[in-house]
């Protein structure tokens, strides 16, 4: 259990999680194919509402720990950039998405 | 307190970066933020190793602070900005401790480092050489700080505002969707409490909504402003965002943070918990 609540860049790593538990949603943001470092990654869930919000690290990476179900991505930049992607997160395994601006 | 006195926003700040009565004050959980790039002058304060009592869970003391302040070279007539990442959580904290060891000018950084990195502004790895000062604060102000007595008494009486996320709220999630979910503690929120998440407080870019829209917010969730008001959430620093909104650009005269929260009220034997939508 985290001792905080903030969300470090690019998520909290899997490498002491038990994955089996939970509903792991991660992924990369990139631009013409290179990383995007510093945009933010917000996970909203079925009814639009901020569920957390992780900034991409270096290798354009985030990672948010979901319950099972249907959530939307969205992805602020900087430069005004957006995107969005609906995700499905199932328990015990890791749903992975790229995503381009 | 209103608008003006405690909130800048990044044009002010650019305008300051050199003002000597001015010390900017990046606050985060995760410091490698800072340590990457940090708005110039800006020192740093760990929220985690420098705020939190390194034994107990409590933060740190008066002469803790002093300490602390002291080394950072922050005077008691400094004008103190703090702004930090995840849309100012920690920075709002760490603004409520200073308002607690009464700190005179103390402010926030509207949007803090993400509307700040969102508009590309200048980020520096220079860290600033700041003299020693012997900074003297003030005995906690516990009119702004709940303790879980308080706020087991508060059911039905006060208003008590849960900023989690609506499924923290309704016991779906046990933390906020960026962090592992095991956790010890029972899910679900306090009795009587009304969630209005934190996150319905700030724009996207992570500045603060207009006073009317805020006050629109809250009233329409149910917060009675003629009642005095406590505000959760897992640990204590969303709902420090929400006490800096209700009760410094709001105005309104009590209103206490819990900085248990969550993870001390889902822990506590015997206490009533509410699961799913508010009733």
């Amino acid at each position: 259990m985290s001792d905080g609540c903030g969300a470090p860049g690019g998520g909290v790593a899997l490498s002491d999680v038990n994955v089996a538990k939970e509903a792991v949603v991660q992924g990369r943001v990139l631009r013409d194919g290179a990383p995007v470092e510093r945009a933010y990654v917000r996970l909203l869930d079925g009814s639009e509402e901020f569920a957390g919000e992780v900034p991409t690290d270096g290798d354009g990476t985030f990672r948010f720990f979901a319950a099972p179900g249907t959530w939307t991505l969205r992805v602020l930049a900087p430069g005004g950039a957006r995107a969005e992607r609906v995700v499905q997160a199932e328990l015990g395994t890791v749903a992975s998405v790229e995503i381009a601006l | 307190m209103s608008r003006s006195d405690v909130l800048v926003d990044a044009t002010w700040v650019e305008a300051h970066l050199d003002d000597p009565s001015v010390v900017l004050v990046e606050v985060d959980e995760d410091t490698t933020a800072y340590d990457k790039g940090h708005i110039r002058n800006a020192v740093k304060i760990d929220w985690k190793n420098e705020l939190q009592d390194p034994v107990r869970r409590d933060f740190v003391d008066k002469a803790g602070f002093e300490r602390l302040l002291s080394e950072k070279g922050v005077g008691n007539d400094h004008t103190v900005v703090l702004y930090g990442g995840n849309n100012n959580w920690f920075a709002a904290y760490a603004y409520w401790y200073f308002r607690l060891y009464g700190h005179r000018d103390a402010k926030l950084l509207d949007g803090g480092r993400k509307k700040w990195e969102l508009d590309s502004r200048e980020l520096v790895t220079e860290v600033p050489q700041r003299q020693r000062t012997q900074y003297q604060a003030q005995d906690p102000d516990l009119s702004i700080r709940a303790f879980r007595d308080e706020v087991v008494e508060a059911i039905g009486q006060k208003n008590l505002v849960d900023v989690r996320s609506p499924d923290e709220f309704v016991g779906k999630l046990l933390a906020p969707a960026h962090l592992p979910q095991e956790v010890a503690q029972r899910p679900g929120h306090i009795p009587t409490a009304r969630n209005v998440p934190w996150s319905k407080a700030a724009q996207e870019d992570g500045t603060f909504k207009s006073d009317d829209e805020l006050r629109q917010l809250y009233s329409e969730a149910g917060v009675d402003f003629g009642k005095n008001t406590i505000a959760y959430c897992r640990i204590g620093e969303r709902s420090s965002h929400t006490w800096f909104v209700l009760h410094e650009l709001l105005d309104l005269p009590d209103v206490k943070n819990y900085d248990g929260s969550w993870t001390e009220y889902g822990s506590l034997v015997g206490v009533p918990i509410e699961l799913g939508e508010a009733q």
